[in-house]
């Protein structure tokens, strides 16, 4: 044996041999010509057809119909039960003299980061009292006061449980991933169904759905306690009980007050998002009525309040997180009784003076009619331009990849329709490059993308062969991730497929894949500058900073009003929203990158760019691909929003889906979007598990 | 010699833990095969045998050195010795009671008042400072207040932190924060004290100054102690026997002379081999029988290290051993010559050859 073994050893370097991955895509390649050409007649090839798909959305429909029926009572006491102390917290907060809940604002701003925050808390309160806005934002700040106990309650009780019993932790991490991917709105339909319409349903949606943070600190922190510390816990003869609230959950302090404020922020986004079901008069409802109405002007000033106040939230309760990891300054028992008193006495001042207790509407200025004037003004004068750059990007870019070039080059958008031997010319173009690529590269993976990209810009992502697509996105699975990864590849496309969704989800991932392709050139080429240059980064921080804390609804005002409804429209705001992780994790990897190898490059004699595109790059390459994990799933989550100006495909099924009350739709829609996002989260996870391997660390 | 006299404060028989899922199952397969083959097969199921098959006693007052390279299982045996850790199989006997029978609530009595241990990594809480942390033992009993408070003091004194009782951990350095740990382990006043490589996180001089004070204080408070390292120059300064460790199971115990002069196989004579010979054996390692006349004058105890003798036996051929008072044998220059020679020897030629 051993001798046969030799022979073929010395025999190998003659022949060109394939590398199984490179069969498996030839097969891949073949598939696809087989579907594109001899089948090509075939209708059932490219839409997939309706005779298969199941009716998994009147199932669901069905089954929860059958759950809601007994257990209806029961969610509707828990709805009753809540609105008592909504009503209470209203009232509180309403009718409080607004120079206390100033005061008591600017207070925490100050303890938890300093006068600078404090004066910018001021600030905030002003221009809330001045435009008016007082009273919906108290009525969203009782909804926020009255969702975050019960969201971190819930949270911090799951992630104990998921700590203490490892069984536990698998499913409940897996409920968290599917919280974290479904889009908000599709499990806005349940718990409308559940819990009823109204105020108090937002609340628990936004209880629900900020569950996931406090979960996930929890757990983290619990885990990063330090072994020492939990055996030198147990070796001063702490109960089980004592060692748990006396040792693991103040080391976990800190941890878990940054479970604290993701959740408040994530109830805060989605109590202004629940304005779309629940009647209240809170601030998001105010700005969804503007954005109805089409009043920009109001739109954008109630939008800012909510950017402000997210700001404002994020920073306080940020603050007392970082804090908490200082040894703790414990405030004077003189300290509090000055405060106390001065509050006191502000209170008396207010009774007395009505002036400080109700915002007079005198004192209120509202420019919100001479913004709109001035933005119809600027309509009418760049209304061209933004015309021009919408039409553009509409015919140029998106109806290509949605269509692809067979039907987007008309005469309409392009000027001429497409001949036989322009197609024949594009084709050749594609072959020729990627034959240029195997032969003079060796690189094979590279050829096969390029005749990718050829065949899906030809038909685009609504017009190629559904088989021919299920093969690509599985064999890359396969590849990156192993036999498991292709298996929950092909069952998350088979659901899809068969629950009727597989033309939606298309015309959705075009949208998708465009935002991210320009998130990654633009934001990568942002994130490269700022680490390479101070100034960029220092520049680039806050606006990133406020463009991830405020919630996602705000960004669609201002698109909305330069573009009008429509998917160019939906794709600006979610490029918006997903540029942020490109450009950090660039940043961070390419500026983490070890100063000993760049030094010793530069020893070398390497340029500036060279070190850049041969040292830098390819070390951050694991940073950058989580960093494109991230701005897949932030452009997704996005999606969903962006369905309120107008999308087609899976978000826009689920708004239907969620004004009609229609469960199963809406789970079915959600849910495709929730597997979209799981599996190139894995795909991308393992990829850069694999880069990262391959760097060798 | 007095140890005998001594009682039994701890023991451990056959202590064996296994780490791995389904470590319990695999244990317990009936086996009539020898030591080897049963960790061979423990360790081909993916397993890993960390302690095995330890036995040994520690006498009351008795200061026991646990050595080993890293892995060998040290820290996992001091875990099981405190059930930190839960033993796989075995007995541990503390005070004449099997810990492995006490209920959880016994056990959390017995640490209380009986148990303390150091840990190289401090092991403080952050969100306590240095008085509640050495507080912290006394306040998990209950004890009250004023006497918590007057307790900690005290501890903290004798560490040499006075001053510091209102600092957090991370206002701290490294050696003061391994002050606070040893002086929060012996706030209950235990009997028994453990110590898992207290000094190792720390720079050279703070960990030989660390050594000293460590031994001032056992020289009052006269605990019985378990103590781990592994730097074998610590291990002489303070031990009275060392247990050398390897892949789990003990190679050899004995006091570090005996180590030095005889070690059981090439691992413990690696072990040590950089040690300064002459500081680590005593007169009574190269007693010889008192040949023709010798006077006790000048008689120096079996204990004496060598080194301190060696400016006497420049002048003179031999020194006198006594005890009590009563002359039992002697020291010569040819003696230590040979004992020298022999150490090196073997350090020369490598320790295989010489088995051969
Ligand atoms: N919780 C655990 N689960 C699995 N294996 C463990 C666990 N704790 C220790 N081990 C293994 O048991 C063996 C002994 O570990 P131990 O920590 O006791 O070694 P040590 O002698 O203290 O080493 P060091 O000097 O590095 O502290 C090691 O192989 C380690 O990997
Ligand atoms: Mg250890």
């Amino acid at each position: 044996m051993s001798v046969l073994d030799i022979g073929r050893g010395e025999a190998a370097p003659m022949r060109l041999r394939l590398e199984p991955a490179a069969v498996v895509w030839i097969c891949v390649a073949l598939l696809i010509l087989w579907c594109e050409t001899a089948g090509g007649g075939v209708a059932a090839l490219h839409a997939f057809p309706k005779a298969w798909t199941l009716p998994i959305a009147t199932w669901i429909g069905d089954a929860v119909a059958a759950l809601i029926g007994p257990t209806q009572g029961f969610f509707r006491q828990i709805t009753a039960a809540l609105t008592l102390p909504l009503s209470a917290l209203q009232a509180v907060l309403g009718g409080a003299p607004w120079v206390i809940t100033t005061a008591v604002a600017v207070l925490l701003a100050f303890r938890a980061k300093g006068a600078r925050l404090a004066a910018f808390t001021a600030a905030v309160a002003a221009y809330v009292l001045v435009g008016g806005y007082w009273a919906p934002t108290m009525n969203t700040l009782a909804a926020v006061a009255l969702a975050t106990p019960i969201a971190v309650l819930i949270g911090f009780g799951l992630g104990v449980i998921g700590y203490r019993h490892a069984a536990a932790r698998h499913g409940i991490l897996v409920l968290l991933d599917l919280m974290q991917t479904v889009p908000t709105f599709a499990y806005l339909i349940p718990i409308l169904v559940l819990f009823g319409f109204g105020p108090v349903v937002g609340i628990i949606a936004s209880a629900i759905y900020a569950i996931g943070p406090m979960a996930n600190n929890t757990m983290l922190g619990l885990a990063q306690v330090p072994l020492a510390v939990r055996e030198a816990g147990e070796m001063s003869g702490c109960t089980r009980r004592q060692l748990f609230w006396r040792v693991e959950f103040p080391s976990a302090r800190s941890q878990l007050l940054v479970g604290v404020n993701q959740t408040v922020m994530a109830v805060f986004a989605m109590v202004i998002i629940a304005a779309v079901i629940g009647g209240a008069d809170d601030i998001g409802f105010r700005v969804l009525q503007t954005m109805r109405q089409a009043q920009f002007g109001q739109g954008l000033l109630s939008g800012l309040v909510i950017a402000l106040l997210a700001i404002v939230i994020d920073r306080t309760t940020a603050g007392f997180a970082a804090a908490s990891r200082a040894p703790v300054r414990r405030l004077s028992s003189r300290t509090l009784t000055v405060i106390a008193c001065a509050l006191a006495a502000l209170y008396v001042a207010a009774w007395l003076q009505p002036a400080l207790d109700a915002f007079p509407t005198e004192w209120t200025y509202s420019p919100a009619e001479a913004l709109n004037r001035w933005l119809l003004a600027f309509v009418a004068r760049f209304g061209d331009v933004m015309i021009a750059i919408k039409n553009s990007a509409i015919f140029f870019l998106m109806l290509p990849l949605r269509i692809g070039l067979i039907k987007a080059v008309s005469p309409f958008g392009w000027g001429f329709t497409l001949t036989p031997a322009m197609i024949a010319g594009y084709w050749a173009v594609a072959t020729i490059a990627a034959g240029a690529a195997l032969l003079f590269g060796g690189r094979w993976r590279a050829a096969f993308a390029i005749l990718g990209v050829a065949w899906m810009l030809f038909l685009g992502t609504t017009g190629v062969a559904w088989p021919g697509f299920v093969a690509v996105v599985a064999a890359l699975a396969w590849q990156v991730g192993g036999a498991r990864l292709g298996a929950f590849a092909l069952a998350a496309m088979a659901f899809i497929a068969f629950s009727g969704s597989w033309g939606d989800a298309m015309q959705s991932l075009y949208l998708c894949a465009l935002a991210v392709v320009i998130c990654v050139a633009v934001g990568g080429a942002l994130g490269v500058w700022a680490a390479e240059n101070d100034h960029v980064s220092a520049c680039l921080r806050p606006v990133l900073d406020t463009l991830q804390t405020i919630p996602q609804f705000v960004l669609l005002i201002p698109v909305l009003m330069l573009f009008q409804v429509g998917e160019f429209t939906a794709l600006i705001a979610i490029v918006m929203y997903a540029i942020v992780p490109p450009i950090r994790y660039v940043e961070h990897g390419v500026r983490n990158v070890s100063p000993e190898v760049v030094e010793a490059s530069r020893q070398m004699g390497c340029s500036r760019l060279q070190i850049l595109r041969h040292v830098k790059l390819p070390m951050a390459l694991p940073s950058i691909m989580l960093g494109l994990n991230q701005t897949i799933l932030a452009a997704l989550s996005m999606l969903a929003i962006a369905a309120l100006v107008g999308t087609q495909g899976l978000a826009q099924a689920i708004y239907v889906a969620l004004s009609k009350a229609d469960v199963g739709k809406g789970l079915v829609a959600g849910l495709s979007i929730a597997l979209i996002a799981m599996l190139s989260d894995r795909m991308l996870k393992a990829w850069s598990r694999r880069a990262q391997e391959a760097l060798g660390s | 010699m007095t140890d005998k006299a001594r009682s039994t404060k701890l023991a451990c028989r056959n202590v064996w833990k296994v780490f791995g899922e389904g470590a319990e199952r695999a244990f317990a397969k009936p086996v009539q095969r020898s030591l080897e083959a049963r960790l061979a097969a423990l360790r081909d199921g993916g397993h890993v045998p960390a302690v095995a098959d330890v036995s040994f006693d520690v006498a009351e007052g008795e200061c026991l050195v646990i050595m080993g390279l890293s892995g060998s299982g040290k820290s996992t045996l001091v875990r099981c010795l405190s059930r930190l850790v839960e033993p796989t199989s075995g007995e541990v006997i503390f005070e004449g009671r099997d810990l492995m029978r006490l209920s959880r609530r016994e056990l959390t009595e017995v640490r209380r008042h009986k148990m303390g241990m150091v840990f190289q990594a401090f092991g403080l809480l952050p969100h306590l400072t240095v008085l509640e942390n050495v507080a912290f033992p006394l306040q998990v009993q209950g004890v009250g207040e004023a006497e918590r408070r007057k307790r900690a003091l005290e501890m903290v004194g004798l560490v040499g932190l006075a001053g510091r009782e209102d600092a957090y951990p991370r206002q701290l350095s490294g050696g003061q924060q391994q002050r606070v740990g040893i002086a929060r382990s012996l706030a209950v006043g235990p009997d028994l004290w453990f110590l898992d490589e207290p000094f190792s996180a720390l720079d050279p001089l703070i960990r030989k100054q660390m050594q000293d004070e460590f031994l001032r204080l056992q020289r009052t408070l006269r605990k019985t102690i378990v103590f781990i390292t592994h730097d074998f120059l610590e291990a002489l300064k303070i031990a009275d026997r060392v247990v050398i460790m390897r892949d789990g199971r003990v190679v050899q115990i004995g006091r570090p002379a005996d180590l030095v002069l005889n070690p059981a196989d090439e691992y413990v004579a690696r072990f040590v081999a950089d040690v300064p010979l002459l500081r680590v054996i005593t007169a009574g390692d190269v007693e010889e029988p008192v040949g023709g006349a010798c006077a006790a004058h000048g008689g120096v105890s079996r204990s004496t290290p060598i080194e301190a003798l060696l400016a006497r036996l420049a002048d003179v051929a031999a020194v006198p051993i006594t005890e009590d008072g009563a002359l039992v044998g002697q020291v010569t220059s040819a003696g230590v010559m040979k004992a020298v020679a022999a150490a090196s020897a073997r350090a020369d030629r490598g320790w295989t050859v010489e088995r051969a």
